[in-house]
């Protein structure tokens, strides 16, 4: 059964929100996919929080989850054909309507009543396609995390997903705190300032806040070159902010950017420098993989797709190199079965999602750490 | 709305019983593994009917605390084959052998409407369905058919829940329930195209509600149902079954199954779902004294007409009307493949 049993939460409870191997919540909205790759003529194939889903388009135009394995023997749906508003098994012919129920058997002249693939409640938000795999009552499309950067007229930009290879709350952990950039990404955006520099952390039920300013310091090369696109022949400081604002269980999304030195910006005012938003939304696929969703939207030059492409390969490279530091964090995870995670100051923010996702997965009865395989 | 047809046997032991209406049975087990049971799902029972092992099938009326308290209500049948009998039998403190959850009436969601039909019994599979409808603030009626008052369970409950949501037709009070009106509103009504129909009750009752339904020409797989095969046309009566190919005959008993009777009989028969619907122990018919009552979904209806072939695991033979007053049992006689 997936659907889950919520239990009170003890308070008393030992806490191993320290886990390696973090367990995902099911009550919950993940992305599955980006709007367009989801269509009304090939099934894709995609699993999430462990299950795999078969995703499509009906003729109305909507999407559609549904779990990828025919009611028959099993067959992966996401092989078959779609018929406008049916998915047909690529074994037996199976087919099935977008509620999963079996519409056809072509051996028989009736329908078993039992036949029945389930069908996971979606909702298509902010550019992407978000599914519930876990019980279909608590599905309230209220709670998909707030990303309106992404389809806002006042903001431009575009992403791409990353698959990576390790469990995903590794990625939030990397996210949540930014002074990794000075180390892993020294050539773009990284520099001595972001280790040395204050930051708050604050949060609610369902969000974590993590803020850092840097003032009067030199822009990196990264934010050297968005200050020249939009104040052409730029030069000089800048004070730099990073507010890192988590939403649960797995989006982050970062407002990032540089000003003229001493014009206001920690103050509210924005307008002498560049304000980019970094979203992210993290969907595991198993314990030890995730569908890392990312874009970059800017609120300047929108009309500018010359910009849009030049920031998505200039982050497709920042993040290709968190990349492989999260693949070999993880194998030496797995390589190292008993040793702890130790926390340092700057893993404050990473340790608030924890205790968010902790509760979120005390409430569905489940535990911390995930299963090992 | 997942879907499990995933079989695994535990144990669970009576905690509570109690009688929810003339003839109901309420039994509450506790099962050693614990897994909350979403609604329209059913447990399987392995009981000792007669010196033989039997599985029945009774849906979960409620599950609470995680599946750590699995409610069912059993009718003793008048015709049973057993396994009323027994679990009318349990006490407080008896273990049974019983399966986790099985799902294979799921309720869907995002619909306009549903309707959901109960048929006597049937009620016990609604139940879950009608408070997960009400949480969720969906669009729902409740119509609950019987007897008499006296024997429906769960009755002033679900009054009392679902208000006038509720819609009662009772035999004995002359307010009949009309499957054509029930029906034609729902093919009246702007969300005919989105309204599923999850029905529960006698196969006699679900039959005229599917004729009704194709008739309208609603979509098929709206209307939902499961069956257990356990109530026909015709009360069930002993029958033989021929076996020419074999050379002998074997008798079926008020109590039992052919497939069960055969199977005791030593006949190697193949079957799947015991239930009527997969079609598997489909067997040809030669010949028959009385009647088929076919009581399974498999085969179509003119195909149950044409008398060719039957299901083995819900089929029997009856005198039927014009047999009554007849000493000879009905018979069967049965090529097997
Ligand atoms: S496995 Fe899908 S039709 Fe047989
Ligand atoms: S065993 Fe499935 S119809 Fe008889
Ligand atoms: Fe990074």
């Amino acid at each position: 059964m997936t659907t889950a049993v919520a239990r009170p939460i003890d308070p008393a409870a030992p806490t191993t929100a320290a886990s390696k191997i973090f367990n995902f919540p099911r009550n919950t909205w993940y992305v599955a996919a980006w709007d367009h790759e989801v269509t009304g003529k090939q099934p894709l194939a995609r699993t999430v929080a462990d299950r795999p889903l078969a995703l499509w388009r009906n003729s109305e135009g909507r999407a559609v989850a549904m779990a990828d394995a025919c009611w028959h023997r099993l067959a992966p749906l996401s092989k078959g054909k779609l018929f406008g508003d049916e998915i047909q098994c690529p074994y037996h012919g199976l087919r099935y309507n977008s509620a999963g129920r079996c519409t056809s058997m072509p051996a028989q002249e009736t329908i078993n009543p039992s036949a029945t693939v389930p069908s996971y409640p979606v909702v298509e938000r902010h550019r992407y396609v978000w599914v519930w795999v876990g019980d279909p009552d608590l599905a309230d499309p209220a709670s998909v995390p707030d990303m309106h950067q992404m389809d806002s007229p006042d903001w431009a930009g575009d992403g791409e997903t990353i698959y990576a290879p390790c469990n995903y709350q590794l990625v939030l952990d990397n996210l949540m705190d930014l002074t990794h950039e000075e180390f892993v990404h020294s050539s773009s955006i990284g520099q001595d300032e972001l280790s040395e520099a204050e930051f708050d952390v604050s949060h609610t039920d369902r969000g974590v806040t993590v803020t850092r300013w840097m003032r009067n310091i030199d822009a990196p090369p990264f934010w050297l070159k968005n200050m020249r696109d939009k104040f052409p022949g730029f030069s000089g400081k800048v004070d730099r902010w990073q507010i890192i604002h988590f939403e649960a269980p797995s989006t982050i999304c970062i407002d990032v950017g540089v000003a003229k030195a001493g014009t206001g910006a920690p103050e509210g005012d924005r307008s002498q420098g560049v304000n980019g938003f970094v979203m992210n939304t993290i969907t595991p696929e198993t314990a030890r993989t995730s569908h890392y969703f990312w874009a970059f939207m800017r609120n300047y030059r929108l009309e500018s797709q010359t910009i849009t492409t030049q920031l998505r390969q200039g982050v497709h490279g920042v993040f290709g190199e968190d990349e492989e530091m999260l693949a070999a964090q993880q194998s030496a995870i797995d390589a190292n079965p008993d040793h702890e995670f130790y926390s340092l100051n700057i893993d404050a923010g990473g340790m608030w999602v924890r205790r968010i996702l902790d509760r979120m997965l005390q409430a569905e009865g489940l535990p911390s750490a995930a299963a090992a395989k | 709305m997942a879907v499990n047809t995933q079989t695994w046997w535990q144990q669970g032991r009576v905690v509570e019983t109690s009688d929810l209406a003339k003839g109901v049975r309420r039994v509450v087990l506790a099962p050693d593994r614990p897994v909350h049971a979403a609604p329209g799902t059913h447990v399987d029972l392995r009981l000792e009917l007669d010196g033989h092992v039997r599985k029945r099938s009774y849906s979960v009326l409620r599950s609470e605390d995680g599946g750590r308290r699995i409610t069912l209500g059993v009718q003793l049948a008048a015709s049973s084959r057993g396994g009323s009998r027994h679990m009318h039998g349990l006490e407080v403190g008896d273990v049974v052998e019983m399966t986790g959850p099985v799902q294979s009436f799921p309720l869907g969601v995002g619909a306009d409407r549903y309707v959901l039909v109960a048929g006597g019994i049937g009620v016990t599979a609604l139940v879950a369905m009608a408070d997960a409808l009400r949480r969720r603030g969906a669009d729902y009626t409740l119509v609950l058919a019987g007897r008499s008052r006296r024997v429906m369970a769960y009755l002033d409950e679900l009054v009392e829940t679902h208000g006038d949501r509720v819609r009662v037709f009772v035999d004995d009070e002359d307010v009949h329930l009309d499957v054509e009106t029930l029906v034609g509103e729902i093919a009246g009504s702007p969300a005919a195209a989105r309204t599923e129909m999850y029905m529960c009750g006698p196969i006699r009752l679900m039959d005229a509600i599917r004729r009704a339904w194709v008739a309208r020409e609603l979509p098929e797989p709206n209307l939902r149902f499961e069956t257990f095969g356990s109530s026909g046309a015709w009360a069930a009566e002993e029958f033989v079954v021929h076996l020419p190919q074999l050379d002998r005959s074997v008798s079926v008993g008020k109590d039992s199954s052919m497939l069960d009777a055969l199977e005791d009989a030593g006949v190697d028969v193949m079957w799947d779902c015991r239930k009527g619907e997969c079609g598997i122990c489909q067997v040809k018919v030669l010949d028959v004294s009385g009647r088929i009552d076919h009581r399974d979904v498999f085969l179509s209806r003119q195909q149950k007409e044409t008398y060719a072939s039957l299901c083995l695991c819900v089929a029997r033979a009856a005198r039927g009307e014009s047999g009554s007053g007849s000493a000879d049992p009905a018979a069967v006689t049965l090529h097997l493949p």
